[in-house]
């Protein structure tokens, strides 16, 4: 049960951290906010690859292997999009 | 490596994290933010893969590089005016990946003895499974919808209420099983099924217009997706990162609603967008004070304006105006006249969607200006030219006490001493009502394509 506090405490500080650190951000930013923080979301990856190499049994290695990949083109293509986004925004010469 | 290590490491990640979402905050440090994120996650990555329990290697790395190459051909290939629908797609692969991960944690638990089934356990595998697949599918039709697979328009099946609280009755009664019966995994793996039905009954009876909120919110389901997979694990750096994602994409909901002036539950469940026959109301509203004009008429307007306003809609990326609207801008400048951009917070199919567009025609972001920035500015504007936009500069939000609009803030353009409106033909916007915009005394209506009218324009004005 400590355990669980432990990490519901975690949860609950992490949820204000995030409010705190985006509430105010410029319209401008708003996809490449979504697009970026939408890579972090895919920090599922962490739990994937435990899944994939601890090799308990075919499926959950299959499982694995399928979540790594998802959680993958959700990581790599969020951050590069982002970055794409934003090296083209440009303040005036 | 020891698991002080492994979490000293997430604790690091947590925290670049952190610093690059708040630097993602603000234009100047935003791509840099970015950069700092993208190190905490690849520190993630690397420790776990160092982590004891991690035996082989061979597949994790075919399965890292697959995903790796799929998701550099996505980000490279996309074009900037199909961004809304790969936001959605990206948003899907998390939710996946978190439905995947807790029936994988599932199945090891009930199968390695020395693993205790929690409550805390059981509970967050059947949240994952829900939250995830809800989000995957949810995401999918957004997509499809955006990228035109499926019709944009909202698709109402009848007695889709009753249908979709059936299925949302039928999930939690399904996630009870879960937590009551843990070993049985085909429960969970139903959960999955069912919430897949409402992932893809929820989003397909929201039309185009209000995307902006389903992207927003589907981000933030994806992050609570990510967070419950790390109460199934009980690992810190899941739930962090899963917080944060889920926060923004909540301030960010919040943020498209107040934009609409309409709820959460009212966009979700509300199916505007249905248009009514509304041919009565539209030839009263229009009937004979329609005035249209030409690109030399609006070239000689142009001569002389002191202070043009754009206002650029979905109508734009539609018709990839950007690069055009930017030649226009800058000829104009050329010619002294000052020439801004404002954008409405929902205009478009995502929020930031016009800026994005903006950005990619190399227009300098000091130059979008917001619409509580831009609203003043209207009345000492002579041109306000309106491409591709309609609801959001429709007078009837701020005179109507009822419609599907009422109460919307909008841009003010009206109060321009001339408003252009480029738009191919009389038709209503989104919400299916009649602009009176269109027949005010100090509008001119160019009816063309948005690329080719500012085109031809631009060679009206050289001509001048």
């Amino acid at each position: 049960m400590s355990d669980f506090v432990d990490i519901l405490t975690i949860f609950v500080l992490a949820i204000l951290v995030g409010f705190e650190v985006i509430s105010k951000v410029p319209p401008t930013l708003h996809t490449p906010l979504m697009s970026g923080s939408n890579a972090i979301s895919g920090i599922t990856i962490v739990g994937a690859i435990l899944s994939l190499g601890m090799q308990h049994t075919t499926l959950t290695a299959v499982l694995g292997f399928l979540a790594v990949i998802f959680a993958m083109i959700n990581v790599v293509g969020g951050f590069l999009v982002t970055d794409r986004m934003l090296g083209m925004f440009k303040r005036k010469e | 490596m020891s698991l002080a290590i492994i979490n000293i490491a997430y604790l690091v990640a947590a925290l670049l994290f952190i610093w690059g979402l708040k630097e993602l905050a603000h234009p100047r440090t935003a791509r840099r933010g970015n950069g700092i994120a993208a190190v905490g996650m690849l520190i993630a990555i690397v420790f776990t893969l160092l982590d004891r329990q991690v035996l082989s290697y061979g597949a994790i790395f075919v399965a890292l590089l697959i995903g790796s190459a799929i998701g550099v051909v996505l980000a490279y290939r996309i074009r900037m005016t199909a961004m809304p629908q790969m936001v959605a797609l990206l948003n899907g692969f998390g939710g996946g990946a978190s439905v995947l991960v807790a029936g994988a944690a599932l199945i090891e638990a009930v199968g390695i003895v020395e693993r205790p089934v929690t409550l805390q356990l059981t509970v967050s595998t059947a949240a994952s499974g829900l939250i995830g697949a809800v989000t995957f599918w949810g995401s999918l039709v957004a997509f499809a919808k955006l990228q035109e697979i499926v019709p944009g328009q909202p698709i109402l099946l009848p007695g889709r209420h009753a249908i979709n609280a059936l299925l949302a009755v039928a999930t939690l009664v399904l996630g009870a099983g879960v937590v009551l019966q843990p070993d049985a995994v085909w429960l969970y793996w139903l959960v999955v099924a069912v919430a897949s039905a409402l992932g893809v009954l929820t989003v397909i009876p929201i039309g185009g217009a209000d995307m902006p909120v389903v992207i927003s919110l589907l981000n933030s389901y994806s992050g609570l997706a990510g967070c419950a997979t790390g109460f199934v694990l009980n690992n810190n750096m899941l739930i962090i990162a899963g917080s944060l994602v889920g926060a923004s994409g909540i301030i960010l909901t919040q943020i498209m609603c107040k934009a609409m002036n309409r709820s959460l539950p009212n966009v979700l469940f509300g199916g505007v967008g249905v248009v009514a026959a509304g041919s009565s109301a539209e030839a009263d509203v229009y009937a004979g004070r329609i005035k249209a004009a030409t690109a030399e008429e609006v070239a000689m307007l142009l001569d002389g304006a002191r202070r043009v306003m754009i206002v650029p809609g979905y109508g734009m990326a539609v018709s990839q105006a950007q690069h055009a609207v930017r030649d226009l801008m800058r000829l104009l400048e050329s010619r002294g006249t000052e020439v801004a951009f404002a954008i409405h917070p929902v205009a478009g199919r995502m929020p930031g969607h016009m800026n994005v567009l903006l950005a990619e025609a190399d227009i300098p972001y000091e130059k979008m200006l917001t619409m509580e920035e831009a609203n003043p500015l209207f009345e000492q504007t002579d041109v306000a030219i309106v491409i591709g936009a309609n609801d959001v500069v429709n007078p009837l939000a701020r005179e109507q006490a009822s419609g599907p609009i009422a109460g919307m803030p909008i841009l003010d353009v009206d109060k321009a001493r001339t408003v252009v409106v480029v738009k191919r033909s009389l038709s209503p916007g989104f919400a299916g009502i009649p602009n009176p915009l269109f027949a005010a005394d100090n509008t001119l209506m160019y009816f063309a394509d948005g690329k080719k009218a500012i085109l031809d324009l631009i060679n009206a004005v050289k001509d001048l």
